[in-house]
């Protein structure tokens, strides 16, 4: 009995010093965090880790890429296309090829029995490769970038290179996510608490800079949540004040981007839950545009809304993503008009990700919010590049659709990606029939144009 | 998530396509995963819905014609060696298949096969002739609404009238081959396809 209670006493005091120590280990686990992570967050500037970081993760891929091409000696390197179509020509050059080999007949319009084999090649083109399905998916990578989930071709090329990929899933998995999901937490969490703190303030200029300061403050801590690496490019140009921010969309992620270097005033759709509650203690503390959903389809009420807001120069500059849906960031597609009927100045700003370490864009078809976050928590980090480009106004005669254009190239432009007038909506949407009538138009005029021309000549 | 294509090809199937199709190993692993990446329904074939989710197809005027060339007949879904069949008529001729063994079949993208192919685009009941009526409707889905029902059918009796040499106002395979003769088919009804 005797040794029974010393056993039981001994298995206590281990218990306890157990649970010292585990309590010990988390105090220090916090210090770190808030010291090396939180502090430089709050205050802009930077301990230079995630540099180390970068540089040795930059160092080990390098090498992976080169051991993947040593032993792979058929170079599968990915085309970006499958199919040459350098020397297609448009409708007419093409049909005035297939009708060279006849002579033109005299009356009757043009038409060859070989004229379809313009509209069979090009649809036999398209199904094997488009211009818009691909934009909807991820992007393929050129060399493997030791993430299961952009290995296409899987191979087993070493065992070094396996060992290196295990550690990475292990580093991964086990040391980044839980810290991250822990920062973003926190971040969000500061958020509401700082937001709603300010929202109580009277006083007009100070609460607006404790607004703007915690708002980058949170957001910076997000952004270390995802180990995001920005570059802003040309600061200069920056989105002012009573301005409208219009940017290319790739993932929910892109607003943590541009926040991280200035406040915006969202505009969006307001959600119950817990993204209901962020959104109601971010209005508190400075104006943001939140619709309801049955307002949204009122084009008029969401337009006159924009345009008091935007008239107000004391208020922060409205961020818009005028593709209205996520793309997957090799492309730019179809800005739609209604961003450009506000009025007011337009700040365009291009965002790249690099798709070497992560890949950020939300394919909401595929995975909900909860995993897309959780895949961007468990990549390698988030980085990308900000340009931030020239104000532009609409011109005289020019009307919305002209200027929702000419933005949108000159983001594509910088960018450094494809200027599509695909309609991002093609995600889920059909296409209109009104395309398929215009090709029609197009080729009716080339069998029956002659006779126009005939028929006016001959006047 | 995981791996995708080409695991879930095995060799052999590909050893199979590349002996019927001539298409090289990477050509075949990059049109899987073309296919799958079509395959919304993850069935392992492709229904019409499939293709017209393309919107370049959808509005190509002969794009329900040649979303039909794939499906055998009276069937509603395409496998992947059924794709692979259609999309070899569009192989280029490569020169050193010309010198090849006459006793093999001939292959899927020879000059008379991509005829037959845009023969049978336009022969709709398969009766080995294009019928007035057939000519008149592959014309009026490549003009829409822009011409009228007159012009459209004085057209297509100049066309048949033109073809035409054994008197049966329609058009035979043969006629249609006389008629295309100086047409550089090879070129035209062929894309490039890439390594």
């Amino acid at each position: 009995n005797i040794l029974n209670s010393c056993g039981d006493r001994v298995r206590s005091v281990a218990m306890e010093d157990f649970w010292a120590m585990v309590l010990a280990g988390l105090k220090v686990w916090v210090c770190l965090i808030v010291s090396l992570l939180m502090v430089p967050a709050m205050f802009g500037f930077s301990l230079g880790i995630s540099e180390t970081y970068m540089k040795i993760l930059v160092k080990i891929l390098e090498w992976a890429t080169l051991r993947i091409q040593t032993v792979n000696k058929e170079q599968r390197i990915i085309q970006s296309s499958s199919f040459n179509s350098e020397e297609d020509g448009s409708m007419e050059e093409e049909l005035r090829g297939l009708r060279r080999s006849r002579p033109k007949p005299p009356v009757g319009g043009d038409f060859t029995l070989s004229d379809c084999f313009y509209f069979y090649r090009r649809g036999i083109e398209d199904i094997v490769e488009d211009e818009v399905t691909q934009r909807f998916s991820s992007e393929e990578l050129v060399s493997w970038n030791l993430l299961t989930r952009t290995n296409i071709d899987f191979q087993y090329i070493s065992l070094k290179l396996t060992m290196v990929w295990g550690l990475g899933v292990f580093i991964r998995y086990c040391i980044l996510t839980p810290l991250r999901i822990m920062l973003a937490s926190i971040g969000l969490t500061w958020l509401v608490i700082g937001t709603t703190a300010v929202g109580f303030l009277p006083n007009w200029r100070l609460k607006s800079w404790l607004s703007e300061w915690v708002h980058v403050m949170c957001y910076r801590i997000c952004a270390r949540g995802l180990s995001c690496t920005i570059h802003y490019h040309n600061k200069e140009n920056r989105p002012r004040k009573g301005g409208i921010c219009v940017a290319n969309h790739t993932s929910p992620i892109d607003i943590v981007i541009l926040c991280n270097d200035g406040c915006y005033a969202m505009v969006g759709q307001s959600h119950g839950g817990l993204m209901g509650v962020l959104q109601r203690a971010m209005a508190r503390s400075c104006p943001h545009i939140w619709f309801e959903r049955a307002d949204m389809k009122d084009r008029h009420l969401v337009t006159k809304r924009l345009r008091d807001h935007v008239n107000d120069k004391t208020k922060l500059p409205i961020l818009l993503f005028p593709e209205g849906t996520c793309i997957n960031n090799t492309s730019v597609m179809m800005f739609k008009k209604g961003s450009f009927e506000i009025g007011g100045t337009i700040y365009p700003v291009a965002i790249k990700y690099d798709p070497q370490f992560g890949d950020a864009f939300w394919n909401s078809a595929k995975y909900n919010m909860v995993s897309y976050l959780l895949r961007m928590m468990t990549s390698w980090a988030i980085v990308c590049n900000v340009w931030y480009l020239p104000a532009m106004h609409q011109q005289e005669g020019e009307d919305a659709v002209q200027f929702a254009n000419r933005v949108k190239s000159v983001i594509a432009h910088q960018g450094g990606l494809v200027d599509l007038s695909w309609d991002g909506g093609l995600k889920r949407a059909k296409v209109k029939d009104t395309y398929r009538e215009e090709q029609q138009k197009k080729y009716s005029s080339m069998v029956v144009g002659s006779e126009e021309d005939r028929s006016g000549n001959s006047d | 998530m995981g791996s995708r294509a080409s695991t879930l090809l095995r060799e052999e199937e590909i050893e199979e396509i590349k002996k019927e199709t001539g298409f090289s190993h990477s050509q075949i692993t990059r049109l899987y995963s073309r296919f799958t990446s079509l395959d919304k329904g993850e069935n392992g074939t492709l229904s019409r819905e499939d293709f017209q989710r393309i919107p370049e197809l959808a509005i190509n005027p002969l794009g329900d014609r040649i979303i039909n060339a794939f499906f055998p007949e009276g069937e509603d879904q395409v496998n992947f060696r059924g794709f692979m069949r259609t999309l070899a008529h569009f192989r280029p001729i490569e020169d050193n298949e010309k010198n090849k063994d006459p006793t093999a079949s001939e292959p899927l993208n020879s000059r008379s096969n991509k005829l037959l192919f845009a023969f049978r685009l336009y022969d709709l009941d398969r009766d080995d002739k294009i019928s007035r009526d057939e000519l008149l409707q592959v014309l009026r889905m490549m003009v829409g609404v822009n011409i009228s029902d007159e012009q459209l059918g004085s057209i297509a009796d100049r066309t048949i009238q033109e073809a035409d040499q054994n008197g049966d106002n329609s058009i035979s395979f043969n006629e249609f081959i006389k008629v295309l003769e100086k047409v550089d088919v090879e070129q035209k009804m062929s894309i490039r396809f890439l390594h």
